[in-house]
């Protein structure tokens, strides 16, 4: 199953009580998304409005239409502006 | 107060305007006169986005008053370039890429003109000395001194 | 489809850019230089105090001055709830924008907004602004970042309860959050470690100090209806962020993007705009508003002043086995500071298996600040790259040969998570190593130093429209404002793909009504992103171009093909047909379908990571402090140099930023919380006379996500420089400047204090 990590401590910690790793049945970053927010509830709308992801090593500031294999690795990280 | 009425010549132009005392040439220019070339960054003489030239002198728009333009001859950007011929320091700014976002390089052309008017072999330093009075905040002033001494090249008629 | 391997005939050349003759000539209209008929001038009050309630705004005198149209305050903007969301270039609260822009309860900062006026001439406005009578109650400020986090500082937000830490906190304080990243095991890294060096460093606020300052002009119409010329980096950017603050519909708002003077990330929040409009609405007249430099210096987006601190361990060959950071930056009046990518950019230039960073964002009484050109990234690799440096003069090794031994590579995981791909990092180090000012032996009585930056670069949302007039001649329209020269590189890669000369193609920028939307110009994102969007829209052209042609010879469209600009038969079987160039075809486009163009709207991923080193040798007086640039070498990975004087403009105007960063810009405050130099005379940016020729040196590693492996380029350039001078300094006269700027009292302080 594809792999969540929390890589900032940010306030998505309060979220999942401290958790900062679990796997997640999902083979796509919307389903994720989904799921995320239904076992902590608040976590996957903060992923899709003030997060970027790392899936499998690249970023994606919008991964919407990403596919998830089985032994995906998904890092969650602050989402990247600019100047 | 009743407003001054100031005669002058604008790029080679009789020009008349009215204007409020307090108003700078800057305001004058832009506001009244309807050229909007000359930028204000400062206000304060610090940043030669408003260089013209009064009699042939280099000057910060923004430092003098509208009144004080009665009887002088003003040269502006837009006196800078011949009808539809470039002056030589406005197509070597172009061919060098010497500007970015522009804001600053009406004020720098203007600046190049008069230090090539007075100096038409200058050194590297006595460029970048000269041109210490205007900010540039995009270009790092190389592509710009580069420029200065190409189009002051061709101005002495050494290369096109 | 993908132009990396091609022969390219436009891209990668010089051409004079399509907006330049109006730019040399004093043509081209800014904001400021906008105008409507019996347009009103609008001006802002703004809060002497650093910190204090505002116990009532009495604006009746100023209402009844002759001349004055309209007043606002923040009665006339709506209640907006706290609302989190990423539209802009960084976490943005809306109701924190709504209160940014107009003070509400308290003043926050020196030169916040609390009040506008609409009059008929400049000097009517100002006599108005000295008629509104505020009654303030001043409060104890704080502004030094490390003085914000203590228990007993004034604390700005009564509801700001540090989020990132568990439990959450009983009472409030300035840090709004915190921040962590970690890899590997910290501790276990430093026991192994047989050399370590610790360092602390800290900067000072900086502005970004475009020489144009923020200017619009906005009309309500009695419809609803509004217009806005604007100077910023998204035109998108202020039409949502209008309508969010005043309640408008997005379609009601016309936003046109008049030419920038300058932006490098502090045109991307939003200040006067909706100001403006409401004082239109009030007046019925057009509103033109235009910063003050001092406005600019007092109420728009500096960047964050910062205290940093950096323990690195090594094994005795050089090898860096532990890296550990903490950054507390300034966000300003409201939670925002760049802090998350500051934590992330520092050490992703290297290849350590245990790192441990953490952050603090932290609100004290000064602007809000925004994002200054690879927001936190500068901050955080001053710190780094003189850390580095020193540790490797404690292993006696070249500074060069420590950072080849640490790059980060293809495949080196990060300590925020992702993993690097396709990066050039190693291949600048070469080049920089390649060098002849690297290989040149240093002057006596100078130094050189060496320092290296990482930015991530972005991608995100752009539209393009190609259309083909009918003449063959070519429009490319985007959504991006342009504000170092990307109209070229649009119209170069479309002529590239099209096969025909770029004099034949025109790019435009167009307005919020005429193109689909465009996240804003910044992150270095245009020539990835937009340039991404024109290369398909203008592919999809070329197909419809093909078909068009197929139709005239009646054959089947796979049997047609295109090349420089013509449409051929593929091959003898197809017929014999004579060419049909743009012209041709498109003088027939009626009969054959229609008007030939395409719009395509992406979302881009995949931007390329951007590395940069930079080489810089000084000269130190030692009598006066002064530091003097000799040479400086800039060495960038630009993926693909579209428009070669382009990038190496960016690559040396990004450098100069970073040396006046380094050597003479900061905000000087008094003992209220008023900044004292707020003025180009003593904010003192580098002029021409302080700097040297900037070589700027392109190498290029392709990103295969770029139709032509461009990677941004315009903010990786500022990372290196103030660490570059740093460690040059350390070289030339043997004393480490931890603090920024080294301005020439403090160099001679710290020569002196060396003996």
């Amino acid at each position: 199953m594809p792999k969540v990590v929390l890589s900032s401590g940010s306030a998505s910690l309060g979220l999942t009580g401290g958790l900062t790793e679990f796997e997640v049945e999902a083979t796509s970053f919307r389903r994720l998304i989904l799921e995320l927010e239904k076992r902590f509830p608040g976590l996957g709308n903060q992923v899709e409005e003030s997060m970027a992801v790392a899936i499998d090593g690249e970023i994606y500031q919008d991964a919407y239409a990403a596919e998830l294999r089985p032994g995906s690795e998904i890092v969650l990280i602050p989402k990247i502006g600019g100047g | 107060m009743a407003k001054q009425h100031v005669t002058a010549t604008i790029n080679g132009e009789s020009a008349e305007f009215l204007c409020e005392t307090q108003q700078t040439m800057l305001d004058v220019l832009r506001d009244v006169v309807g050229l909007t070339g000359s930028k204000e960054g400062c206000a304060s003489g610090d940043c030669g986005a408003c260089s013209i030239l009064v009699d042939g002198r280099l000057v910060c728009a923004c430092l003098m008053l509208g009144v004080e333009a009665e009887g002088t001859s003003i040269t502006t950007i837009e006196g800078i370039a011949e009808g539809d011929h470039l002056h030589p320091i406005q197509q070597k700014f172009l061919e060098h890429a010497a500007l970015q976002c522009g804001f600053c390089t009406p004020g720098l052309i203007v600046a190049t003109k008069a230090l090539l008017d007075e100096n038409p072999n200058p050194t590297e330093t006595e460029a970048r000395y000269w041109l210490a009075g205007n900010l540039c905040r995009c270009t790092g002033y190389d592509k710009v001194i580069r420029a200065v001494m190409d189009a002051a090249a061709v101005m002495r008629g050494e290369t096109v | 489809m993908n132009y990396i391997n091609s022969d390219l005939k436009v891209v990668g050349t010089r051409p004079i850019r399509p907006d330049g003759v109006d730019k040399v000539t004093g043509r081209a209209v800014f904001a400021a230089d906008t105008r409507a008929s019996g347009m009103l001038w609008g001006k802002i009050l703004r809060s002497p105090h650093a910190h204090a309630r505002i116990l009532s705004i009495d604006t009746s005198k100023a209402e009844a001055l002759k001349g004055v149209h309209a007043v606002v305050t923040s009665k006339d903007f709506p209640e907006i709830a706290s609302e989190e969301a990423f539209v802009g270039e960084g976490p943005m609260n809306f109701r924190d924008l709504s209160t940014n822009i107009m003070a509400r309860g308290k003043a926050l900062y020196e030169g916040h907004a609390l009040a506008a006026v609409a009059a008929a001439t400049p000097a009517i406005a100002d006599e108005a602004l000295a008629l509104i009578e505020v009654k303030y109650e001043v409060l104890p400020h704080v502004i030094d970042v490390e003085d914000a986090m203590k228990d007993d500082a004034p604390v700005l937000h009564d509801d700001m309860f540090t989020a990132g830490v568990n439990p959450k906190p009983a009472k409030p304080s300035n840090i709004a959050k915190v921040v962590t990243f970690k890899k590997g095991d910290i501790d276990a890294g430093f026991a192994e470690a047989e050399v370590i060096f610790e360092g602390s460093y800290t900067t000072k606020p900086v502005h970004q100090a475009y020489i144009e300052p923020h200017a619009c002009l906005a009309t309500y119409n009695p419809d609803g209806q509004v217009t806005i010329h604007a100077s910023s980096q998204g035109h998108f950017m202020i039409r949502a962020y209008t309508a969010k603050l005043l309640g408008i519909d997005m379609a009601n708002i016309r936003v046109n993007p008049a030419e920038i003077g300058g932006g490098f990330g502090g045109k991307t929040l939003i200040y006067l705009e909706p100001v403006a409009v409401a004082l239109s609405r009030k007046a019925g007249k057009s509103v033109k508003m235009q910063m003050t430099r001092e406005d600019v210096f007092r109420g728009s987006g500096p960047t964050s002043g910062a205290a940093v601190t950096v323990k690195l361990g090594a094994k005795k060959d050089g090898t860096i086995v532990a890296a550990q950071q903490v950054l507390k930056f300034q966000a300003g009046a409201f939670a925002g500071s760049p802090i998350g990518p500051g934590c992330m950019c520092g050490f992703a230039l290297y290849d350590i298996p245990n790192i441990d960073v953490l952050g603090y964002d932290v609100v004290s009484n000064r602007p809000k600040v925004a994002a200054y050109r690879a927001p936190g990234a500068p901050i955080s690799s001053f710190a780094v790259e003189c850390a580095v440096d020193d540790l490797a003069r404690k292993l006696g090794m070249d500074p060069l040969v420590i950072r080849e031994k640490n790059a980060a590579v293809n495949g080196t995981k990060t300590h925020y998570g992702p993993t690097h791909t396709n990066i050039g990092y190693t291949q600048v180090l070469e080049a920089a190593k390649a060098h002849p000012h690297w290989k040149s032996p240093v002057a006596e009585g100078h130094g050189r130093g060496l320092a290296a930056g990482f930015w991530f670069n972005i991608g995100g949302e752009s539209s393009a429209t190609v259309h083909i007039n009918e003449d063959g001649t070519v429009m490319v329209a985007t959504g991006s404002p342009d504000i170092g020269g990307s109209r070229a590189s649009m119209g170069m890669m479309a002529a590239e793909v099209l096969g025909i000369p770029v004099s034949k193609v025109r790019a435009t920028v167009a307005d919020t009504a005429s193109i689909g939307f465009t996240f804003l110009t910044g992150g270095s994102r245009v020539t990835f992103a937009t340039g991404m969007a024109v290369t398909q829209a203008t592919e999809k052209v070329v197909e419809q171009l093909k078909a068009r042609a197929a139709q005239t010879w009646d054959i089947p469209v796979d049997a047609v093909e295109w090349k420089d600009g013509k449409a051929f038969p593929a091959g003898t079987n197809a017929g014999a047909f004579e060419p049909l160039d743009l012209a041709a075809i498109a003088l027939k486009q009626g009969r054959t379908g229609g008007p030939i163009n395409a719009e395509v709207s992406v979302n881009a991923q995949g931007a390329g990571a951007g590395f940069g080193a930079h080489i810089c040798d000084v000269k130190v007086d030692k009598e006066t402090g002064h530091v003097e640039i000799v040479r400086y070498t800039a060495i960038q990975d630009v993926g693909k140099a579209i428009h070669p004087s382009y990038v190496e403009g960016q690559i040396q105007g990004g450098a100069a930023q970073g040396i006046g960063w380094a050597l003479s810009e900061e905000y000087i405050y008094n003992d209220k919380g008023q900044m004292e130099n707020p003025g180009f005379l003593d904010y003192r940016c580098p002029v021409a006379s302080d700097l040297p020729m900037i070589e700027a040196v392109l190498v290029e590693v392709p990103n295969p996500r770029h139709p032509f492996g461009a990677r941004g380029v315009g903010e990786v350039p500022i990372i290196p420089p103030m660490a570059a001078i740093s460690n040059a300094i350390k070289s030339a006269v043997g004393v480490r400047m931890e603090h920024l700027p080294m301005s020439p009292p403090k160099v001679r302080a710290a020569i002196d204090a060396a003996g």
